[in-house]
């Protein structure tokens, strides 16, 4: 066992002194302690357990190059496609950050993804984890809304026609749909008010929110502590004189563990950047290489690969009683149902290692069923993608809403007494 | 070829697929690092298209640097618009008399590689054949009811098109285009034609993305750094974690 690493030397020298100095006048030390030098995490983190830190590097990624684009990118319905094409060409290693920041958005969604994954697999969003549970959803939410605004900014075909298919879903609700798109656009159309308004929301409002968000999601993990790939509770694993079993402190262990975990998705990451930012029309489409018009609908709109699950259940949905407003109200229940998730979850145990073969199964067809339903998302609304859209958005449903049944009948395993290493 | 991989890798986003009218995409295997290929492409950009096309984001300047072509190079053999060489690719054709000559403004092809695919653009220049119904005499296989002429017909000549009677349920016969065949002979034999339209195709697909033969060349050193960086930050984590028992 390490023990967390010794307490700073005492205050002697120019630098200490100085250190001293602000520690009079704000907890500088003491927050370094509490949550990086003393902040104790189970030493059993595995390969899931890269993905916060990672989408922490992916946050400020985009937030560095998100600033340098905007010096140069015009929120204008007559520029700003030319203002893009003049980063790409003209501005010195604009094509480099854009292509940083355009890779780094779908980078985001895949770590974002990968650690919600880490957290069913794991049951990290059991008791006493809900609140830092429901903090990463609303992270995801406003990653949502992030990437969607963010998504018109280029102006090109498909960045304009993507945000009228979204935007007048909202016009499917009975009596004030109309109004509504309306107040969202600004206009009768998607136009140079909408660009403007998107714009800001995408570079001021939700940056600001999705900080404040991480920052509450950090603070509730280490109000908790961290739970582990063995689900079992580090914390009262105490060793007779009271040191805290089976824990490391988070540095220096886990940053020169996580800058190890960090290197490897830079190799990944810099392949894309370099060898494929389009990523086969993924990450970039052909379409958005022409610019905005209002006139010709490009031959097959859909939106970008991280929203297609939710797309497919959209599409899956038939209009009902004269209105299509079910596959919307559908496509917002899948994701909400995403909060109750701690709650829906009644196994007796939380790792999956631990669990009975039910939500094992569950678990595995779910990840399976959500890959799915990305694809036919992406396809268009022909066979055999609408029956498996179908099908899928059944099991994504049935998966949530029967939990509470599944895992209370599912046999488990005895949970260890310590971790395994 | 050592990087084939990370080659392969870059070739995914190249489109594959027919034309809208069902014709099949030939492969263009235009090669941007070929210089001599991209100086001819620019020559042929200038003479046939820039008169109705603009490649409105390109500028002349960063044209020379990237093709190794002198100032004086430039403006002697593709600078006839009396542009000045910080200048982009404007067309001298004023878009209000386009539209009223050919119906729409020929597009600007800055990015056409880019939003259609480099097999495509090749296809299409190949693609034009006779068809006195139409007001420009010829029409296109890939593009159907183009308002384009054939402006390289000089070159390629004119193709004819094969049909085929296809009867439909109702028993009525339809004609459908299965092919094109050499009809009135141009300038260039075939195979010339074809490497001419290559050029072109290349000269079009770096005017897409002028940056981009820095960037995979650039992308090879970021990742062999980036391995190593790797292989430091693993010996430093098992090196810190010796001691955690």
């Amino acid at each position: 066992m390490a023990d967390p690493r010794p307490a700073t030397a005492p205050a002697s020298g120019r630098l200490a002194r100085l250190g001293a100095w602000i520690d009079e006048r704000f907890p500088m030390s003491a927050l370094w302690k509490e949550h990086m030098s003393e902040y104790l995490a189970p030493v059993n983190f595995n390969f899931w357990y890269y993905f916060g830190s990672l989408a922490l590097f992916v946050l400020a990624l985009q937030i560095v190059t998100g600033i340098f684009l905007t010096m140069s990118y015009k929120p204008s319905a007559t520029e700003a496609f030319g203002s893009v094409e003049y980063i790409m060409r003209d501005v010195e290693w604009g094509w480099l950050i854009r292509y940083l920041h355009s890779t780094g958005a779908s980078a985001f969604f895949i770590v974002i993804y990968l650690h919600m994954w880490r957290a069913l697999i794991y049951g990290s969003h059991r008791k006493p984890r809900e609140l830092l549970w429901i903090f990463g959803v609303l992270i995801y939410l406003a990653l949502m809304a992030e990437a969607f605004f963010g998504y018109l900014l280029p102006w090109g075909n498909m960045s304009y026609w993507g945000a009228q298919v979204i935007v007048s879903l909202f016009g499917t609700f009975p009596v004030i749909g109309d109004s509504l798109v309306e107040w969202i656009r600004g206009d009768y159309f998607i136009s140079d008010i909408t660009l403007n308004r998107f714009f800001a929301l995408h570079v001021v409002a939700l940056p600001l929110v999705l900080i404040f968000l991480v920052v509450a999601h950090i603070l509730a993990l280490h109000e908790v502590g961290s739970s582990n790939p063995d689900g079992i509770d580090v914390k009262k694993l105490k060793a007779p004189d009271g040191t805290r079993l089976d824990s490391v402190a988070m540095h220096p262990y886990y940053t020169v563990k996580d800058l190890f975990g960090l290197s490897v998705f830079l190799v990944i990451f810099a392949g894309v950047v370099f060898f494929a930012p389009e990523m086969g029309g993924l990450f970039l489409e052909a379409p958005n290489f022409e610019p905005a018009n209002p006139l010709l609908t490009p031959e097959h709109i859909a939106p970008v690969w991280y929203f297609t699950p939710y797309y497919a259940i959209l599409r899956a949905i038939p209009a009902f009683a004269g209105t299509q407003v079910w596959g919307v109200l559908a496509l917002f229940a899948a994701v909400l149902l995403l909060f109750f998730v701690p709650w829906l979850d009644r196994g007796a145990v939380r790792s999956i290692r631990y669990r009975g073969p039910i939500y094992k199964t569950a678990l595995m067809v779910f990840a399976a069923d959500f890959i799915m339903l990305g694809v036919c998302g992406l396809k268009p609304a022909v066979q055999p993608y609408t029956t498996l859209s179908v099908i899928g958005t059944i099991y994504y449903f049935a998966f949530f809403l029967l939990m509470p049944w599944y895992t209370r009948i599912d046999r488990h395993k005895p949970e260890p007494l310590r971790v395994r290493r | 070829m050592t990087h084939a991989w990370l080659l392969a890798l870059a070739a995914l986003p190249s489109l594959a697929g027919a034309a809208e009218g069902g014709f099949a995409l030939e492969e263009a295997n235009a090669d941007v690092s070929n210089l001599a290929s991209l100086q001819r492409g620019a020559r042929n950009f200038v003479n046939y298209c820039l008169g109705c096309h603009s490649a409105k984001y390109m500028r002349y300047s960063q044209l020379g640097e990237d093709l190794a072509l002198t100032e004086d190079e430039l403006s002697a053999n593709l600078m006839f618009t009396g542009s000045r060489v910080y200048d982009t690719m404007d067309t001298a054709m004023p878009a209000e008399k386009a539209r009223q000559w050919f119906g729409n403004a020929p597009p600007d092809l800055s990015l056409i590689v880019r939003s259609r695919g480099a097999d495509y653009v090749y296809t299409f220049l190949r693609a034009f054949y006779a068809d006195p119904s139409r007001p420009t005499g010829v029409n296109n296989a890939v593009l159907p009811g183009t308002a384009m002429p054939h402006v390289l017909a000089g070159l390629q000549g004119l193709q004819r098109p094969r049909y085929e009677q296809v009867t439909g349920e109702d028993g009525h016969a339809t004609e459908h285009l299965v092919g094109l065949e050499a009809g009135v002979p141009g300038e260039l034999p075939a195979a010339a034609y074809d490497s001419f339209v290559r050029d072109t195709v290349a000269f079009l697909e770096y005017v897409a993305e002028p940056h981009k033969a820095k960037r995979l060349s650039l992308g090879v050193w970021v990742i062999l750094f980036l391995l190593m960086f790797t292989a430091f930050t693993w010996f430093l984590y098992k090196e810190y974690w010796k001691d955690v028992k």
